[in-house]
């Protein structure tokens, strides 16, 4: 496929208009009944020249830069149930880029930058607040892996450090870091321009800015299969009726493998299911985000001074995305470790969203061995921070045909090859 | 919480138990190329429905056990002893709680 424009950074082709001070005020000032819709409902074409399957972040975002960056325009985004309601709709909004291996940190510090602009790119507030990111280290290993990730960070230019108890206490106050506690605090990696970010706006506003540039959403719409010829995909298959296109790219996470087996891709991914809860609001008190390996949990207070909590993925595969009472004790019981002084709080609620987790806790990006087929699957639990990045770079293989550097390394055949990109020690807390 | 059966000990919470992951062929260690190797390392069916998978009952008789799971409900249709060796070849009739001799077997 030809690339119109020139790959670009950060920058919008041109403005995304609809919104704006002087819209707020002349539509506040009317019924507000007139607002435009964020984005179009279509009929189901015949052909497109790329259907992505997958209307998430990742999804959307690929569509995004495809129409925005590379002029490609005739794009159907599938999805089978509501924009975002998925992963993009259930992991806990953090984004950081402090990372174990060069490559990871050079492909996770791409996507913070592309959030940092995104707002404007958007013209949509996504509420990143960089609030900074701890990692906090129970042990002599952790703090050597703390070390360990900080020096390979600096050296490509991350803010980050390894700071101790007493700094620790001066971020987060809530954190208990006395020495009698079951899990003592000896440290923890710092990493400023970490944070979190309104993981909803970001589906919105990749949605709004694909449907101003002509891509198609397609809501209630789910793939049933995908047809190839001679090694090359020809058809997909939806509910709504069947669509010719010679490239698909599978923007799953969850039924990712489900979608690989239409064209008998195999990969290496098990699924299972990350549950998080989140209380009732209360004012700010905790600005950091707080991590803890050790305790297996994450801990940030959200603009409407909720507290989210997340954990390690269930601790076996399942499609199922039920909660169940002992995740919720054990949890409870971690919190309580970390930060005593919340024991009053009540939880508001808790929630299930599915994980392909990799052996390498790496996700898998790129071309497979079906022409036309493509991968942005694999996203264990660091898809939401990577959404930017993963749907510029798929946007550029798909337009150029060649996989750039920066996702080089995640190629699905990586495992074969025996080339993995182990972050299993900074990408999850379920170790 | 979840319940397993484990053929020994009978229904215990699921948190007693060590997950396996799905059943699969070990190739031949002395014959096998690295690509062989590494798809069974690495790769999964992964299905949603049906899945035979291996378990260990890590706090209580620790013995290596096999059930059959709807991975999208978590319904268990089936718990057994194993009815394969590691290596791949068959236990045969030495498959009963009784006289299979677990501690040789390491996963």
């Amino acid at each position: 496929m030809r690339s119109r424009a020139r790959h670009t950074i950060g920058r919008p082709a041109r403005k995304i208009a609809g919104f704006s001070a002087a819209a707020l005020v002349r539509h506040g000032l009317g019924e507000a009944t007139d607002w435009p819709r964020v984005w179009r409902a279509h009929e189901l074409e015949r052909s497109y020249d790329v259907v992505i399957v997958g209307g998430g972040i990742h999804g959307l975002a690929a569509a995004y830069y495809l129409a925005s960056r590379h002029g490609i325009t005739n794009v159907a985004v599938l999805e089978k149930g509501y924009l975002g309601g998925g992963g993009s709709g259930r992991n806990t909004a953090i984004a950081r880029s402090n990372y174990l291996t060069p490559e990871g940190v050079a492909f996770y510090d791409r996507s913070l930058k592309l959030y940092e602009n995104l707002s404007a790119e958007l013209n949509f507030n996504i509420m990143f607040s960089q609030r900074g990111h701890m990692t906090l280290a129970h042990n002599d290993s952790s703090l050597r892996t703390m070390r360990w990730r900080a020096e390979v960070n600096k050296l490509q230019g991350i803010e980050s450090e390894v700071i101790g108890p007493e700094e620790i206490k001066r971020l987060a106050p809530p954190i208990d870091v006395s020495a009698d506690t079951r899990f003592p605090i000896l440290g923890a990696l710092y990493h400023p321009p970490g944070g979190i970010i309104r993981h909803d706006a970001v589906v919105w506003g990749y949605a709004r800015g694909a449907d101003r540039y002509g891509v198609q959403l397609h809501q209630q719409t789910e793939v049933l299969g995908i047809e190839t010829s001679g090694g090359q995909v020809q058809k997909v298959r939806t509910s709504r009726g069947d669509i010719a296109t010679k490239t698909v790219l599978n923007c799953t996470a969850g039924w990712s493998s489900l979608i690989n087996d239409m064209v008998g891709v195999r990969a290496p991914i098990t699924t299972s299911p990350l549950q998080a809860a989140v209380t009732e609001p209360v004012k700010p008190f905790l600005d950091a985000v707080v991590v803890s390996g050790s305790l297996h949990v994450y801990v940030s207070q959200t603009a409407r001074g909720e507290l989210v909590f997340g954990a390690s993925v269930d601790p076996f595969a399942q499609y199922s995305m039920r909660g169940s009472l002992d995740f919720i004790e054990g949890l409870a019981g971690n919190v309580l470790t970390l930060m005593p002084g919340l024991s009053k709080m009540r939880l508001l609620r808790q929630w299930g969203g599915l994980c392909d987790m990799t052996p390498d806790y790496s996700p898998l990006m790129g071309t497979t061995d079906v022409d036309g087929f493509l991968v942005d699957i694999g996203w264990g639990t660091y898809g939401f921070k990577a959404g930017p990045v993963s749907g510029e770079q798929m946007a550029e293989l798909i337009a150029t045909g060649r996989t750039p550097a920066l996702i080089e390394p995640f190629g699905i055949g990586r495992f074969l090859a025996g080339r993995l990109v182990g972050e299993k020690g900074a990408a999850s807390v379920g170790h | 919480m979840m319940h397993l059966d484990c053929p020994w000990c009978g229904y215990r919470n699921v948190s007693e138990f060590g997950y396996l992951g799905e059943l699969r062929e070990r190739p031949d260690p002395a014959t096998t190329t690295r690509e062989e190797w590494r798809a069974y390392l690495y790769l999964r069916r992964n299905p949603a429905g049906r899945l035979e998978e291996g378990w260990y009952h890590r706090a209580g008789c620790r013995r290596y056990f096999e059930a059959v799971r709807d991975t999208t409900d978590n319904t268990v249709s089936e718990t057994r002893p194993p009815t394969r060796h590691p290596d791949g070849h068959d236990e045969g009739e030495h498959a009963t709680a009784g006289d299979l001799d677990v501690t040789s077997v390491s996963v």
